[in-house]
């Protein structure tokens, strides 16, 4: 037996370069993730640099009221003598210049940066709940008759195919197929049918008429729909397949339908995806701005949804009056086109002349856009996790 | 053997396999399998894997509908001689008359009680007496309910697992079946769950119909009654268990119960 030398280590790596190629690979991806990481930072830091003076205050109550509570406005720059600016509103910039006299020395009128934010964060609310109410629907029906009625083969193998690609079509496209679809020929029940009609169908006590809803929140959240469709469909298929099989056998075994089964032993079980599935959808449907511009957003409107001018009712009009009155205003909240965020921050950015004022509105918009669609999905992950507390397998 | 009789008598078993052949596809894993079960009796089914015991028992209450590619090729399964694939035969009655208690213990994540009466909530049993009577009868039936009485509303997944298969063994009688299925109800189980499971199923033996697939041989010259063994989706042999252990007839069944088959 020779004797092994002492200094001679078993374990020592050797010099075919497997070491080094390892550590390279390593970092190349640490560093890949790192530039993500600071990318991401630098456009959140950004925008809250930019951002957040707008929006916060230094002094009671903290917060530009203003911003958040009035509607857009066209804002009013005076320039007294001394080179003090004063901002105003329309109404203001009269008295304002009266009172500067002499003093007076330019006016400046910059539209839409005034005021503040309020139509387009209410418009962009009622998109949202809209477009995700009609894609959760539409979409975890698909997904349950994907998953758990349809049979394997070709026709699903299709179905699948077709829901991948809608998930590829540009989002103008959606605007451009909103337009056509739900703006001008979505049915609606009118006492006499437009000239612009496609067809219509008499009912007797109201006609059906393919004459489109026009541009509306009803229009543009369909649309929205549309365009967040097929992630809610594939994650939510992807969610019930998680749910075990042996949870299904167990409750047909036991004498349920198939619904029965799907209603108390699957869809419990795979809502905590689902409703992750649905904060990807709100994000997304409260970001695009291409299907909107055509169905549902306007660059400006000087009312909220519900301030609508509704014939007053007489003084000695029935509860019931009241009553119908106040379900004609809350739908008609869906039937008015509003003002949207992403399209307003368009407006802002690319639509009319730059300067510091139209800068400070965008900034305070993008900040507001970003903490909304952040609290949304925050709001979602908690309920998730109470749902997932709830049904743990 | 096939009884042509439709009036049914004592000797008559309550459930006839007739020349059944079932596929998965173009893959057949039944071939001309005629077996009968008598009431009362628990019947093992044994052989090894792939042999498609599972497959007919899984057959017997139609759960295996929901594989999309399973089809009966011929041949029937008659309970109380109906047929079972007849179109008149309503699956959600028939299942309600079959139970069954598959290899993983799963409880549904609810709680206990919800577990137990799962069955008579689908039926549509609303009120809660009866159904807080249904869970208490079948918990004791399943030797479950001094264990459980006093946390009846947790959730039925912090139990152990023999302590959950009983209560899907509790969840299935509480329908009150005639036929209780059951797909190798041990698998899962260490040796002293597997022992209370084996003394439940003694308990219960001569209230309901047993039909158990069982890898475990051991196992089922304990419980059952007759002792079916299948080989390549063939039935090789049928018998009392005695005699399929002490004397098979068939070199096969020798070969398996003797660890040389596999």
């Amino acid at each position: 037996m020779t004797p092994v030398p002492t200094n001679d280590n078993p374990f020592a790596g050797d010099n075919s370069g497997i070491q080094q190629r390892e550590t390279a690979a390593r970092w190349a991806l640490r560093i890949g993730s790192y530039i993500v990481v600071i990318i991401t930072l630098a456009i959140m830091l950004h925008i809250f640099i930019k951002g957040a003076p707008v929006v916060f205050r230094s002094q009671w109550p903290f917060v530009n009221t203003q911003f958040l509570t009035e509607l857009p406005a066209t804002l009013h720059v005076i320039e007294d003598q001394q080179g003090n600016h004063i901002e105003t509103d329309v109404n203001g910039a009269d008295a304002i210049k009266k009172k500067l006299g002499d003093n007076f020395r330019a006016e400046k009128t910059i539209s839409y940066s005034g005021g503040g934010i309020l139509g387009p964060i209410v418009g962009t609310a009622l998109l949202v709940v809209v477009s995700v109410g009609v894609a959760l629907f539409l979409g975890v029906a698909c997904a349950i008759y994907l998953s758990e009625y349809a049979k394997h083969g070709k026709f699903l193998e299709m179905v699948r195919l077709a829901i991948l690609n809608l998930a590829g079509v540009p989002s103008v496209v959606f605007g451009l197929f909103g337009l056509g679809a739900f703006v001008l020929t979505a049915p609606t029940f009118v006492d006499v049918p437009a000239d612009r009609s496609v067809f219509s169908i008499p009912l007797g006590f109201t006609t059906l008429s393919f004459e489109g809803w026009d541009t509306c929140v009803l229009s543009g959240g369909f649309t929205l729909a549309f365009v967040i469709l097929p992630v809610i469909i594939t994650a939510s298929e992807q969610c019930l397949q998680a749910v075990p099989q042996g949870f299904r056998e167990t409750s047909m075994a036991l004498g349920a339908t198939r619904w029965q089964t799907i209603r108390y032993s699957v869809l419990p079980f795979a809502t905590p995806g689902i409703l992750t599935s649905s904060i990807l959808g709100i994000a997304r449907a409260a970001g695009e701005t291409a299907p909107i511009m055509f169905t549902a957003a306007l660059a400006f409107k000087d009312k909220l949804p519900w301030q609508k001018d509704l014939p007053p009712l007489p003084a000695d009009a029935s509860i019931f009056a009241h009553w119908e009155q106040s379900v004609a205003r809350f739908f008609g909240i869906f039937t008015e086109s509003v003002q949207a965020l992403p399209y307003h921050i368009y407006t802002l950015a690319a639509k009319i002349p730059q300067n510091e004022y139209a800068e400070r509105a965008q900034y305070g918009s993008v900040f507001v856009f970003l903490v909304l669609v952040a609290s949304l999905a925050a709001s979602s992950v908690m309920l998730r996790k109470r749902l997932r507390a709830k049904y743990r397998w | 053997m096939a009884a042509e009789t439709s009036a049914p008598t004592a000797a008559e078993p309550l459930i006839q396999v007739e020349k059944f052949n079932y596929a998965y596809g173009d893959n057949q894993v039944l071939f001309d399998v005629d077996l009968n079960m008598r009431s009362e009796d628990v019947t093992a089914l044994i052989g090894p894997s792939g042999c498609g015991k599972s497959t007919l028992l899984r057959s017997i209450n139609r759960i295996n509908d929901l594989v999309d590619s399973a089809r009966v090729v011929s041949g029937k399964i008659k309970i109380d001689g109906v047929d079972l694939y007849a179109p008149d035969v309503d699956v959600i009655s028939l299942r309600r008359n079959v139970g069954m208690v598959f290899q993983k213990y799963n409880p549904f994540p609810r709680s206990i009680f919800e577990n137990a009466v799962y069955g008579l909530r689908v039926a549509g049993i609303k009120d809660r007496h009866d159904l807080e009577e249904a869970a208490e009868r079948s918990l004791r039936s399943a030797a479950l309910w001094d264990e459980v009485k006093d946390r009846l509303h947790e959730v039925a997944t912090g139990l152990s697992g023999g302590q959950q298969q009983r209560l899907c063994i509790a969840r299935a009688i509480a329908l009150q079946p005639r036929i209780l299925l059951m797909d190798e109800p041990c698998a899962a189980l260490d040796p002293i769950a597997t022992a209370r499971i084996e003394e439940l199923i003694h308990q219960l033996r001569g209230q309901y119909t047993f039909v158990i697939v069982t890898h475990n041989m051991e196992q089922a010259k304990r419980i059952a009654d007759r002792t079916a063994f299948f080989y390549k989706g063939r039935l090789i042999e049928e018998d009392d268990t005695m005699n399929i252990f002490n004397h098979p007839r068939d070199p096969q069944t020798e070969a398996y119960i003797t660890g040389r088959l596999t």
